[in-house]
């Protein structure tokens, strides 16, 4: 089973909850040691994935195989070779750090030697091996994450699931884990992770799908998805006043076409998206409109992500 | 014990499994770590044990001497020799209702201690009834305290006596079950006041403190089948040593009911813990 047949294989998979669909009949699949993603906006359908994947949540309908087996009727199985890192902390707050370690290795039917010895390197990769007997409560953000990810590797999963891991932290504590992860990667963990950090998809995912309104509108590696959705620069306008930025939106959206840009008006700005940046900003100046800032940058995942799943903001 | 109810049908069976659902093993590993839990407030045990005793002391032995003795059928007792099989059963129902209704909901809703533990090998089954499990280990534990006090005030008149402390474990299971399944209905805090509501009659009325032949006829059937009544009059016969082939039928009640909320508690729990 190890050789080329992948991880996780999904056709068709599908996930509803009444009449409600949440997740629309999706095939992707992963591979041993790559580190693949689910972006997309909030309420896509990324975490009714993960927790079917996670075998705590029937599929209503598809296929779905992971590690071979099927989630219906070798949940157990599954699970004892998967890690999972949900989106909010579920850290046993009546129990120190380490008992939360050591209760989650008996959870998997560790023997307590194991547990100790496991415990005792989680601590270390955690840097939490000062806050052994404290409880978990007072933790801050970063170090109950930092928990969390070391007890789902308690078992020495095969497979390590992380639903949004760096949502709330400060970039201090986000850049220490994505170091752990980075860590786990080369030690060949294949590793799922949603987010909607692009930021983060692009330092972390070899491969990633970007979901919206329950499936799936892209798939392909950071660069990939970059050429093939996306210009190579964006040229960022602003204006000192609606009224001159809507009459020069007015005025690119007839002429930038000449200089091979094509034009977004946004509230507060216009985005030309463009082969070549520099030479649409000369265009475009010489065309007389009169910015009161230019920004010239390389397109990133966060303009693919946009252009892709639309600004508005969909909520429930 | 162990593995009540059969509690899952589309689960195939495994060799290590004790019923359709339910892994002993891994029930086991939810008491385990109730008991890592509860080694850092292990003074919470000392209520538990007290309450009774308190109980016993005030009502049993106080009220005790005013009231004398009780006629129950052809016999007499002393009051606090009446007083004392009620209050052992009263407390196993306390306890297993504690434990599976106030508890579990916190760490079930608010904790989110089960969210974590359905990410491992254990499913719902296990988790249900390694809770109920605990809940009868505590309600044990109390109740043999109990019995040991209930000695030593010289109320136990029978051999049969030792059998109090499995009959506090059935109305253990018996309550454990229905709290659980009581609890998945839940929606916050404030719903506990219908446990009160339930449990505070029940105490008071279920012949714990003076024999059913005090009520009217339609009330009296009322209370012989509440499971209070049941536990009562079961660790009552054990203690006075009124033991027959009767009894039989108070055990099948306390089993069948604590089975039957065991089984509508895992279905429910599966559908709120795993949608």
């Amino acid at each position: 089973m190890q050789g080329g047949s992948p991880l996780i294989h999904a056709r068709s998979l599908t996930k509803r909850f009444g009449d409600f669909v949440a997740v629309d009949g999706i095939d992707f699949e992963v591979h041993r040691g790559e580190t693949f993603g689910f972006l997309g906006p909030n309420g896509a359908g990324k975490s009714s994935t993960m927790r079917m994947i996670g075998c705590v949540s029937p599929i209503s309908a598809g296929t779905l195989r992971i590690l071979g087996m099927d989630p219906v009727t070798d949940g157990p199985a599954i699970r004892s070779r998967l890690g999972v890192v949900p989106q909010e902390d579920t850290l046993d707050t009546e129990l120190t750090v380490w008992d939360n370690l050591v209760i989650y290795g008996r959870y998997f039917g560790l023997t307590r030697a194991e547990i100790r010895e496991r415990a005792t390197e989680l601590l270390a990769f955690a840097r939490l091996e000062e806050r052994a007997r404290d409880r978990v409560d007072p933790l801050s953000g970063g170090m109950k994450r930092r928990l969390t990810i070391a007890r789902a590797l308690i078992n020495r999963p095969e497979l390590l699931l992380l639903d949004e891991p760096t949502t709330g932290l400060d970039p201090q504590a986000r850049h220490l884990l994505w170091e752990r992860l980075y860590r786990l990667k080369r030690e060949g963990v294949t590793q799922v992770i949603t987010t909607h950090y692009m930021d983060e998809a692009e330092q972390l995912c070899d491969r990633l799908v970007i979901m919206d309104r329950a499936r799936i509108v892209a798939e392909g590696s950071p660069r990939q998805l970059i050429e093939r959705h996306a210009t190579r620069d964006v040229v960022e306008l602003r204006f000192t006043t609606h009224d001159e930025q809507d009459a020069a939106a007015e005025a690119l959206s007839a002429t930038a076409g000449g200089a091979g840009a094509e034009v977004e008006p946004l509230p507060d700005r216009i985005l030309l998206y463009t082969g070549d940046g520099d030479g649409t900003v000369a265009a475009v100046t010489g065309n007389g409109v009169q910015p009161s800032s230019v920004l010239v940058r390389r397109s990133t995942l966060e303009d693919v992500f946009l252009r892709l799943t639309g600004r508005t903001l969909e909520d429930e | 014990m162990t593995a009540p109810a059969g509690s899952s049908v589309e689960v195939p069976r495994h060799r290590g499994q004790a019923l359709p659902g339910v892994d002993r093993r891994r029930a086991l590993r939810i008491v385990e770590r109730n008991a890592l839990a509860y080694r850092r407030a292990w003074v919470v045990f000392l209520t538990g044990f007290a309450e009774p005793v308190l109980y016993l002391l005030s009502i049993g032995i106080g009220v005790g001497a005013l009231v004398g003795e009780v006629v129950v059928g052809d016999r007499t007792t002393p009051y606090e020799v009446f007083v004392a099989p009620g209050l052992l059963a009263a407390a196993a129902m306390n306890g297993a209702v504690f434990d599976t209704t106030f508890n579990f909901f916190v760490k079930f809703k608010y904790a989110r201690t089960y969210d974590a533990v359905l990410a491992t090998p254990l499913r719902v089954g296990d988790v249900a009834a390694g809770e109920v499990i605990w809940a009868l280990g505590r309600g044990a534990a109390y109740a043999g305290a109990f019995l040991v006090a209930m000695l030593a005030f010289g109320l136990v008149g029978s051999a049969w006596a030792v059998l109090a402390l499995p009959a506090a474990v059935l109305i253990g299971y018996a309550f454990a079950g229905l709290g659980l399944a009581a609890t998945t209905w839940m929606r916050s805090f404030v719903d506990f006041d219908y446990v009160m509501l339930a449990i505070i009659p029940m105490f008071l009325f279920s012949a714990t403190f003076f024999p059913l032949d005090r009520y009217p006829g339609v009330l009296a059937g009322l209370v012989a089948v509440t499971p209070l009544y049941q536990g009562v009059a079961l660790v009552r016969a054990l203690v006075t040593g009124d033991a027959g082939p009767g009894l039989l039928v108070h055990v099948a009640y306390l089993v069948a009911l604590g089975t039957a909320g065991l089984w509508v508690a895992v279905r429910r729990l599966r559908l709120l813990l795993q949608p």
